[in-house]
């Protein structure tokens, strides 16, 4: 290990920045970009002619050269974008953190900008560009993610005996995190296990509570080494670990094609993340953890190491989940119930925590696992502090 | 290679690709076939160029004989595209099949050889259901592969 190059703890994550969260937003996914990362900056304390980095999804609809131009930046010596819609996530946290370490970049910014709330549904298109093997799917009605994850979840029930109660822990755990984070956009709303059972379904055996919200929303996150992080106005809060990763025969969001779909790209990541970090899963103080669907928090549960395969379902029992449980997870309330900007918010939560200047702030944190989508190629990253 | 991709009646339509046409042409003659490696014989799905054990090239189309088991299934309720909001709440269902475990196709459960999307009810469904091959013709080009309870 010695010998090998490696990122532990070698960056920080200085600024972030958010848009409120809202079902419609003014202005262009541009416009709430260039905004949010002057703000993250701003947190920062740096100012954006020093930015040279850049890392994005794919999905971004406003290029590297546009958000350099709006914001003044000068040379830029390191961008990259990841691919998988949600996965990406954590990976523009790792990419930047890759290239400020080894001296491609000096101050990086990752962010996302979608207006998903007002936008159209993706899968309303008839030629959907999601990178899924549409052509085998879609004709026969498998329409839209919470079918294909819907599929997946119908399996996991049927191999491990979980149930509806169990995705509802993991609903009703997200929503109460939200009724203490006043950005959220399920802030004023409360939710009883009544009020789950009773929503309509969307694809059984997912209901309405089992996915997540359509969210018009901006974030961005602010980068620099750890040795330039000492002069910034915030506490730094360390890269100390990142992973990237997809199995054998991975397939987005339709996982049917492989040995085992109830094994999914979290667990290829989580190979990868602790492989590297001196912090192991027992260790981890908080956790945000990708919830587009309720299912992913029991897959991700096992896939990040939490507990065994196919004890992810019981393992959110008993209020393990919430927060003074043995694992509280989405404190900001997750994509369920905070705002759903593709992980973003989970990234930015992580900081929070590590600041201790969450809504749901778990005492004396010192280490938070971030995840990005599961069921896609997916990427994970450890924060911690001092 | 086809331009459209929805029907007159709304529903949509495969996105054929130079991998795939084998398929459809199978499924157009009412036989279910499926790509094999004309090296090794693995069977793989989706089709792809390449057989991952053995890096061929060659490849054979076999027919399957048309026969699984439900592995998992959906039912799905609105809000859908127009065409599927009409016959919903319907069955998604994916079949393992006997030629392969491991080759699991998606498609429906439907209550007759040629009845078409929603015509089960919704309670029949279950996982580890064996099921039989039919086939539903969209249109001149498509035909797509349905299932029955054996």
């Amino acid at each position: 290990m010695s010998s090998q190059v490696s990122i532990q703890d070698r960056c920080a994550i200085v600024g972030i920045a958010e848009t409120k969260f809202a079902k419609n937003l003014e202005g262009s996914e541009k416009k709430l970009a260039v905004q949010v990362i002057r703000d993250a900056l701003e947190d920062a304390g740096i100012d954006p002619s020093e930015v040279d980095g850049l890392s994005s999804y794919t999905m971004e609809t406003t290029a590297e050269v546009e958000i350099a131009k709006n914001l003044g930046m000068g040379d830029i010596s390191f961008f990259s974008q990841i691919a998988y819609g949600g996965g990406g996530g954590c990976a523009t946290i790792g990419h930047l953190a890759m290239a400020i370490a080894t001296g491609q970049a000096n101050v990086g910014v990752a962010w996302r900008s979608r207006k998903r709330g007002s936008g159209p549904r993706p899968w309303s298109a008839a030629n959907v560009g999601l990178p899924t093997p549409l052509e085998w799917t879609r004709p026969f009605g498998l329409l839209r993610p919470a079918d294909e994850i819907g599929i997946l979840t119908r399996r996991y029930m049927y191999e491990f005996g979980a149930t509806r109660d169990h995705l509802a822990n993991v609903a009703l755990a997200c929503r109460k995190h939200a009724n203490m984070n006043p950005r959220a956009m399920m802030y004023e709303r409360t939710m009883t296990r009544d009020d789950y059972m009773n929503s309509r379904w969307i694809s059984e055996p997912l209901c309405l509570f089992d996915n997540c919200l359509e969210t018009d929303g901006a974030l961005a996150a602010v980068i620099v080494s750890s040795e330039r992080a000492k002069d910034c106005k915030n506490p730094p809060v360390f890269i100390h670990s990142f992973g990237q990763g997809f199995r054998k025969e991975s397939h987005t969001m339709v996982n049917y094609w492989c040995e085992d779909p109830m094994m999914g790209p979290a667990f290829a990541c989580a190979n990868q993340l602790w492989k590297n970090s001196e912090i192991q899963p027992d260790d981890i103080d908080v956790a945000q953890i990708y919830d587009a669907f309720t299912t992913l928090i029991p897959l991700s549960l096992e896939g990040y190491g939490f507990c065994k395969k196919g004890e992810g379902a019981s393992f959110t029992e008993n209020g393990a989940i919430e927060l003074g449980g043995r694992l509280p997870i989405n404190t900001s309330g997750g994509g369920l119930s905070e705002a759903y900007v593709h992980g973003f918010n989970l990234i930015n939560e992580g900081v929070r925590q590590m600041r201790g200047t969450s809504t749901a702030q778990v005492p004396q944190a010192k280490s938070c696992l971030v995840t990005s989508g599961e069921g896609v190629p997916t990427s994970a990253v450890v924060f911690r502090r001092d | 290679m086809n331009d459209q991709l929805i029907t007159q009646d709304g529903w949509l339509l495969p996105v054929v690709s130079e991998d795939s046409v084998a398929f459809w042409e199978g499924t157009r003659a009412h036989k279910l076939l499926i790509q094999t490696c004309a090296n090794c014989e693995a069977m793989r799905f989706p089709p792809r160029p390449m057989c991952p054990k053995c890096r061929s090239l060659d490849c054979k189309w076999v027919e399957s004989c048309g026969t699984g088991t439900i592995w998992s299934f959906v039912i799905a309720h609105p809000p859908l595209l127009d065409a599927y909001a009409k016959v919903s709440p319907y069955n998604v269902i994916v079949v393992a099949l006997d030629d392969d475990r491991l080759i699991r196709l998606v498609g429906n459960l439907v209550d007759s050889p040629g009845a078409t999307l929603g015509s089960l009810s919704p309670g029949k469904v279950e996982i580890g259901a064996r099921v039989k091959v039919s086939f539903d013709r969209l249109n001149d080009e498509f035909t797509l592969p349905r299932w029955t309870l054996i």
